[in-house]
């Protein structure tokens, strides 16, 4: 951060806390940037002339004696098609080892999107995951995090989603994301040969905390910048979102703020809401779509995490092993996408919504007769036909390892039900069932 | 001379203010951050200095920026045009603005000011007149919109003159009145109201007791709301409370519909702009948009706007319900109203209540709900205001703050739940734990004797008290296994069933059943009761089960089927066929 002529330097800084520090000093802007001894901080808190600032490093070794600079402008990254294939700290630095990016500066965490300025979402962006494409579709526009506990291959799907979607961008945010999984995600995207469209801000475990805040809306503001400009559909990976809360707990802990619920800041929902809601269909062809982590602790969805993340997203998605199967497969039961019906039946084949019901219906079936079966009761016939059923849609259809396209996936789901099932079983509109009851005359 | 007043202090939006004059409690002000002057509300006062809330983002603003004190609270602007528009929680009309993103310290006017209407004078010169009084009317998409003397008046006026009919913009002198000291004052079609007062220019505010038709069975027929009745849908995310919302924002049959959308998804908002002006109201046959007006403060629009969102939309309904409209308001969501309290709260750095939240919270729900109901205007005819919140309970669990205090207040209950949201049962409204407190009022009671049957309330209270029996039967057979509880038990479990998945269910996603018209209700609910009226004989519970799966297949096809088509009729003869059969053979 190299000090521009006639900029005024402060050196005497009255308060010193493990993320922020104060000093006096007067004609400064709310959340402007500074450098505090060459560590950027922005302006968090003003009281008359006292000015407190949150230094994204951390404030180890500050003395009381640093070198203040304010730079007059919040927060900014330079956008521009030369971000394509390129790697950067949660500053906009470069950290492959390429020149810096030119371009134009922006500031990050712009404005919203007029509500009535935005189109509805109605594109599909096909997965080929069953789990996914036929239980629950994913729209253009749409936010939707998978709630994974740690142990989960989360970063895996994600990154076998974002190379199958039809998208023009893919941006990265990691946020304490470790040196590994970073890695994995370097080599997996140059292997597909899609470095050129993928540009990623990482901060890993091993940088600061604090620093992470500023991932998100790095991220979201180079989408926009394609989104807009270049009406270009891109989608946001965000991995993972709790780490991001954990340093927004970390910050308003250090400023004294009275915390909520599980120690979250009050504000946790309009803070993540602003991130997620960046996700948005443009009239001109452009649109963002996020794809987020939230980790959970031991499955706990309560959490207030998890919990404002819920009720911001467009659904979420779950990953689960099934013991039958062996396999992981997207859980149907609490898995949702909010947006799905503006697409299924629509943009895929009419028994879409119907198919997909029913079959989630019998699949919930099967695991009330598990349940019996666990408790030592006798299984009906109808008992153990849903369980046969189970295994096989479990296997078919909702492995992650499933690449179908939807047409495909609603025939499978045809055969398994009738195959296993009567037509008043399935509980499907008469006229869709006389069109695609797979006969099978015994 | 207005009070001015220098920036001190910014913490995010809670920005100190000290002033050279007086100031009061919840005034706006205007702080010029780099010459766009940005909106705020005093929300505390110490000494010289005014603690203020700042509706925008405050990124730039500094020590001795200037504030400038505009004398009143926040104000809605109310006349003719406001149907059909979007509105953001400040009452900007949000399709006037440009470009796509929006912009700071961009405020557009609510109203047209140059359109004219067609007035009518409804009062004469020489009638005396109070506020709220119906001067004239103005037709608004087909709405008779009264033009009303200002709410603000106080006491008895002589109208001195009226205008002929004729076409007239909302700032032409529609009326000029005289006061009892002889002051003259003139009236347009528009006026001013501060949104965080009520508008009370009715005689009296009986018991509501009008069922308010939505089209929705699990509200209808089993927990039914009333022309001005209060009711609130808590769940967890994921359970479908905005799929709930939107149906009964679209099918309710009343003449205005307002839609606050109160800090949740903007693509929630874009689904309704998009829809709406295709749909057809089902009671009239015109555009939905035609009675809707949304408030569009999403989540991630500035948090102090989002609180005042509701208080607009509401104080809008109040001069609707004032022209003895019937009007519905829908809040999604009040947790996120409260929410938005919270964060005030905590930068003013108050004692935190239970969860953070501010210690009236609870004050501030019941006197928000107090708000709503049925009036008897001056002149005698009736309005309504019905309101319906969700609530978005933190982590799904209803002991929290939001949910309990609301509890108190709203008569109507309908709890969404996670399990039955999970075995795809929508709406999952939980038929036990759910109530309507309008089902206790005798007022009601004797309107839906003479309006529907005089023995509706036994029956629908014959189906909760066999819902509850079902889940009962359900849990025993879950401990003792199919074989431990007797055949006949298995019965009453399915005759349960068949009331959830014919009355309960309902698919919101389908042309037809989305829908359910009084009359069609009364007709299925006559055979489902006929039904479990039935004395049954199996020999074992799979045959039951079998039975049962059967009939409740044939009823879905008719509830998917238009009322008493030729479709409809078949399966009504096959669900006779199969009952006479199971009848006969015995």
């Amino acid at each position: 951060m190299a000090t521009r002529a006639f900029q005024k330097i402060y050196t005497k800084i009255t308060q010193i806390t493990k993320a922020t520090c104060s000093l006096k000093a007067s004609g400064i802007g709310y959340d402007e940037l500074a450098s505090v001894n060459g560590k950027l901080a922005q302006v968090v808190k003003i009281i008359g002339d006292e000015v407190t600032l949150q230094v994204f490093s951390g404030t180890e070794g500050i003395p009381t004696d640093a070198e203040v600079v304010f730079m007059g402008k919040a927060p900014t990254v330079k956008v521009g098609e030369q971000l394509a294939g390129r790697f950067f700290n949660a500053y906009g630095d470069p950290i492959d080892g390429g020149p810096v990016p030119e371009g134009k500066e922006v500031e990050i965490g712009g404005p919203s999107v007029n509500p009535v300025r935005r189109e509805q979402p109605s594109e599909l962006i096909a997965t080929g995951i069953a789990g996914i494409d036929l239980n629950n579709t994913l729209v253009t526009g749409q936010k939707i995090p998978f709630f994974a506990d740690p142990d989960q291959p989360y970063n895996q799907v994600m990154a076998m989603v974002a190379l199958r979607a039809q998208s023009d961008k893919i941006i990265l945010g990691g946020m304490g994301m470790t040196n590994d999984d970073y890695l994995f995600f370097k080599n997996t995207f140059s292997n597909a040969g899609a470095l050129d469209r993928i540009v990623s801000f990482i901060n890993t475990t091993e940088n600061p905390s604090v620093e992470r805040l500023l991932i998100p809306d790095m991220a979201l503001t180079a989408a926009e910048y394609f989104a807009v400009e270049k009406n270009e559909k891109v989608l946001v990976l965000l991995t993972d979102m709790t780490n991001y809360a954990d340093a927004l707990a970390i910050v308003s802990n250090r400023m004294d703020q009275i915390p909520s619920k599980d120690s979250m800041p009050g504000s946790i929902y309009s803070d993540l809401a602003k991130i997620y809601e960046k996700a948005v269909q443009f009239p001109d062809g452009g649109s963002i779509t996020i794809i987020a982590v939230t980790t959970l602790s031991g499955g706990d969805i309560t959490h207030a995490v998890p919990d404002n993340t819920g009720y911001i997203t467009e659904g979420q998605l779950y990953l689960r092993r099934d013991s039958d199967v062996g396999k992981v497969i997207v859980d149907p039961f609490r898995s949702l996408s909010r947006l799905k019906q503006l697409v299924t039946g629509k943009k895929t084949r009419e028994d879409h919504p119907q198919v997909m019901n029913a079959a989630v219906r019998l699949y919930a079936d099967a695991a009330n007769a598990k349940t019996k079966l666990e408790n030592g009761f006798d299984l009906t016939d109808y008992d153990n036909r849903t369980l046969s059923f189970a295994r096989e849609y479990s296997e078919k259809l909702l492995a992650i390892d499933v690449n179908l396209d939807t047409t495909e996936m609603l025939d499978a789901a045809w055969e398994l039900l009738s195959r296993y099932f009567t037509r008043a079983e399935v509980n499907i509109k008469q006229e869709l069932v006389d069109k695609y009851w797979t006969k099978r005359e015994a | 001379m207005a009070t001015k007043g220098i920036v001190k202090g910014i913490v995010s939006n809670l920005v100190t203010v000290e002033v050279d004059g007086p100031v009061s409690q919840n005034e706006i002000c205007y702080i010029s951050v780099g010459g766009v002057r940005l909106m705020s509300e005093v929300i505390k006062v110490i000494g010289q200095n005014a603690y203020l809330q700042v509706f925008e983002s405050t990124r730039g603003m500094r020590v001795g920026d200037e504030a400038e004190f505009m004398g009143h609270m926040l104000e809605v602007t109310l006349g003719p045009g406001m149907l059909s528009r979007n509105y953001d929680g400040l009452q900007n009309d949000l399709d006037k603005m440009e470009g796509v993103f929006l912009k700071r310290g961009e405020y557009t006017f609510a109203l047209d000011h140059e359109r004219k209407w067609p007035f009518k004078p409804l009062a004469k010169a020489g009638d005396k007149v109070g506020a709220g009084d119906w001067l004239g009317e103005v037709d608004e998409n087909f709405q008779p919109h009264k033009i009303m003397a200002p709410f603000t008046f106080e006491g008895v006026y002589t109208i001195k003159s009226i205008a002929p009919e004729g076409e007239y913009t909302i700032h032409d002198r529609i009326a000029t009145l005289v006061a009892a000291n002889g002051e003259e004052r003139e009236v347009a079609m528009t006026q001013k109201w501060p949104v965080k007062k009520a508008i009370t220019c009715y005689r009296e505010k009986p018991r509501p007791y009008k069922l308010l038709e939505t089209g929705v069975r699990t509200i209808d027929t089993v927990n039914p709301i009333v022309e001005g009745g209060t009711g609130f849908i808590p769940g967890p995310f994921g359970t479908g409370k905005t799929v709930l919302q939107h149906a009964i924002s679209k099918q309710a049959e009343a003449d205005i519909v307002i839609i606050a959308a109160c800090g949740e998804r903007a693509n929630e908002v874009v689904e309704i702009f998009a829809e709406f002006p295709h749909l057809v109201d089902p009671h009239t046959g015109r555009k939905l948009m035609e009675r809707t007006i949304i408030i569009a403060n999403t989540s991630n629009m500035p948090v102090a706007a989002r609180e005042a969102s509701v208080y607009t939309a509401m104080t809008i309904a109040e001069y609707y319900r004032s022209m003895g409209l019937k009007v519905l308001l829908m809040a999604d969501s009040t947790s996120r109203w409260a929410q938005a309290l919270r964060e005030m709260s905590n930068r003013l750095e108050e004692l935190p209540g239970p969860d953070a939240f501010p210690m009236d919270l609870s004050a501030i729900i019941a006197n928000f709900y107090a708000r709503a109901g049925y009036v008897e205007l001056k002149n005698g005819a009736t309005g309504s205001v019905t309101f319906i919140g969700t609530v978005s309970p933190a982590g799904g669990n209803l002991k929290e703050p939001v949910t309990e205090n609301t509890k108190k207040v709203a008569r109507c209950f309908y709890a969404l739940e996670q399990e039955r949201a999970d075995k795809k049962r929508y709406p999952a409204v939980n038929p036990i734990d759910s109530y309507s407190k309008y089902l206790e009022y005798p007022e009601f009671q004797d309107y839906v004797a003479q309006h529907i049957s005089p023995t509706w309330i036994e029956k629908v209270n014959e189906i909760k008290t066999r819902m509850l029996r079902g889940k009962e039967i359900s849990e025993q057979i879950n401990i003792l296994g199919d074989d431990g509880v007797p055949v006949d038990y298995h019965v009453t479990f399915w005759k349960s069933e068949l009331i959830d998945f014919v009355i309960l269910q309902q698919d919101a996603f389908d042309a037809v059943d989305a829908v359910t018209s009084l009359e069609r209700q009364e007709f299925m609910l006559d055979k489902v009761i006929g039904i479990c009226h039935t004395e049954f004989t199996f020999d074992t519970f799979t045959e039951v089960m079998d039975y049962f799966k059967q009939m409740i297949n044939i009823f879905k096809q008719m509830n998917y089927s238009e009322y008493k088509s030729e479709q409809f009729n078949t399966f009504d003869v096959q669900a006779e066929n199969l009952l006479t059969e199971r009848r006969e053979n015995k």
